[in-house]
């Protein structure tokens, strides 16, 4: 079997299981935010089971529309702080967490081997920690909130292999963006992808969670990536008990539907281009796109290694005039990390706005929204029609070193150019 | 209590591929509780008179990976009520899927469909064979068959009535 298979036959309590399946699994942990919570906490009651099966395995985040955007938002927000009272659940409020798929591994919420499941489609991330997660709907969320079970399909797999070492300047981002232009937005639909090679091992935490967190954008059920010495170091300081994680393996007859590999030695910076996430193009092909805002941050590119990059690239210069530069760490503890390594100053020097961790203009639902007719360059991971405000805005997808370079330019621009575009 | 009906009858609105949640429902409406307000907000992003459109009562046909992007389940529910009274694509993304089912909305995947129908047939879908007739021509499609179990959440009207029922069994 293959990780993702084990985990599934062992949280529904079978030896083995085949793809195609279906099963009847344990969740270990069942994450909401404010968006999609409500929602949930109102099927929750009209089932009336009255208590949450457990309130222990349940974590409540708000973070996409806060502080409280509107009047509406806040009493949402009301709702799901009441709810979580009442259920003795843990909840995550304005200034304590941050985004959802940051905050739940950074807090310990995410175990390798366990099954996670979260009201929001990124929830894949935490498989950057060997653990089996993926999105669900509110209404499905209530469920799993009174049962403690879902059902599954046992995915089939698909193993990407990636080999070679990034050039300067190019990152997990840009492979992902790779990979997704590749196979399509549809090119993983209701599978498992299983990253491996050696450049997955080589690969910080923070960049494989950027590759897990958008394998939704091809479709795929769960992202998923073996646990070991770098994961163990991470998890130790936040997880009480770990699992042996030589049983959170692949073996090595496992079954894979297809296996595809990339080498990124070659490769460089990667822009999707409005308004499909599969329309990747190698930054050298995309021409000078002028832009008017340029956003690092959201749950796929708003980590201490991405603010890091981004102010390396931005110290002692300026953002240029006419440009709108958006910083916003993903989470509390990354926001003080920048502050305690100075990276904020750099920011607000160049003139930038550094925002407080939130979802911020990624979903078009709180701040930084686009008017007609406007460009941004996004770290975020959709760039949908009307993703990120008017539905005649165009948002472009790249890795934080070219946003932020872009930023300094007006223009998408390769870092590695930077000089001489100047 | 809301039963579905296993044949449905309807005129076609058709979409292409990856027809995706934001464009479904816009992220800047979420904040919104009502279904019925929900509704109509439906697809405005790619087609401003689509609720008007569909307020009698249509079949949604759409291409590959129709539902993609967020999980927010806003998207189902808006079509829902804005007179969808079921989708048909050749694939769908999964936790779209998933949530239609779950409020009470038949989805139905068919290899073929995006070929043999166009906006304006009237076509006849039957949820427990899986087969769609065209009323234009005598072709029928066979959509892929849900398993007995989620068959029974859609004909209780959705997760949550399955559920308080099973409570209500035991
Ligand atoms: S940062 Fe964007 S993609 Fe991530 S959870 Fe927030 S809204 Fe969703």
């Amino acid at each position: 079997m293959n990780i993702t298979e084990k985990i599934l036959a062992n949280a529904s309590r079978k030896k083995t299981v085949t793809p195609g399946e279906i099963v009847d699994a344990n969740v270990d942990v069942l994450m909401t935010h404010d968006l999609t919570g409500p929602l949930a906490v109102e099927a929750f009651k009209k089932i009336g089971a009255g208590k949450v099966w457990d309130s222990k395995k349940i974590v409540i985040i708000l973070d996409h529309q806060i502080p409280a955007e509107s009047i509406k938002a806040a009493e949402l927000h009301k709702m799901m702080r009441q709810f979580a009272k009442e259920q003795k659940i843990c909840i995550y409020d304005v200034g304590r967490g941050g985004v959802c798929h940051q905050v739940m591994p950074e807090q310990g919420h995410v175990i390798p081997g366990a099954v996670i499941v979260g009201s929001d489609s990124h929830t894949c991330t935490y498989g950057a920690f060997g653990a089996f997660s993926t999105g669900i709907g509110s209404t499905e969320a209530a469920a799993v909130m009174t049962t403690g079970k879902i059902w599954f399909k046992v995915p089939s797999a698909i193993r990407i292999v990636v080999n070679g070492k990034f050039n300067k300047y190019v990152t997990s981002k840009d492979l992902v963006l790779n990979i997704i232009g590749n196979l399509g937005v549809d090119g993983a639909i209701y599978k498992s992808t299983e990253f491996t090679g050696h450049t997955i091992r080589e690969m910080s935490i923070a960049s494989r969670m950027t590759l897990c967190n958008m394998a939704v954008e091809m479709g795929a059920k769960n992202g998923i990536i073996e646990p070991d010495n770098l994961t163990r170091e991470y998890l130790q300081e936040r997880v009480r008990t770990l699992p042996d994680f030589n049983a959170l393996k692949s073996d090595r007859d496992a079954q894979y539907e297809q296996t595809v590999d990339f080498d990124v030695s070659k490769m460089e910076p990667q822009i999707a281009c409005p308004s499909s996430v599969d329309n990747v193009k190698p930054i050298s092909e995309v021409g000078d796109v002028p832009i008017d805002q340029a956003f690092i941050g959201s749950c796929t590119n708003g980590r201490l290694e991405d603010l890091q990059l981004a102010a390396q690239i931005m110290k002692g210069r300026k953002v240029k005039d006419g440009v709108r530069a958006l910083i916003i760490p993903a989470s509390q503890k990354v926001y003080k990390q920048a502050l305690t390594e100075g990276l904020t100053e750099i920011f607000t020097d160049a003139g930038a706005v550094v925002c407080g961790a939130a979802c911020g203009p990624c979903l078009g639902g709180h701040i930084g929204l686009l008017a007609a007719g406007e460009t941004c360059i996004s770290t975020s991971n959709r760039n949908f029609i009307g993703r990120m405000g008017s539905t005649q805005a165009n948002v472009y997808l790249a890795s934080p070193a070219v946003v932020a370079a872009s930023a300094i330019t007006g223009c998408i621009t390769n870092p590695a150019n930077l000089e001489a575009k100047q | 209590m809301m039963i579905m009906e296993s044949k449905i009858k309807a005129p076609v609105i058709k979409f292409g591929n990856n027809i995706d949640t934001d464009v479904i429902l816009p992220g800047k409406y979420l904040v919104i509780v009502d279904p019925c307000e929900l509704g109509k907000h439906a697809l405005e992003s790619l087609d401003a008179d689509f609720v008007n459109k569909a307020k009698d009562g249509i079949i949604l046909v759409g291409g590959k990976n129709f539902g993609c992007g967020s999980s927010r389940e806003q998207a189902p529910l808006a079509l829902k009520y804005a007179g969808v009274k079921c989708v048909i694509a050749e694939t769908f993304a999964r936790i779209f899927y998933r949530n239609a089912i779950n409020i009470g909305l038949p989805v139905i995947e068919c290899s073929g469909i995006s070929e043999a129908v166009k906006t304006g047939d009237e076509i006849t879908v039957d949820l427990e064979t899986g087969k769609i007739q065209n009323s234009a021509n005598v072709k029928v499609l066979q959509g892929t068959l849900l398993p007995p179990f989620i068959m029974k959440i859609l004909i209780d009207g959705g997760l949550i009535e399955n559920l308080r029922k099973k409570r209500l069994e035991k």
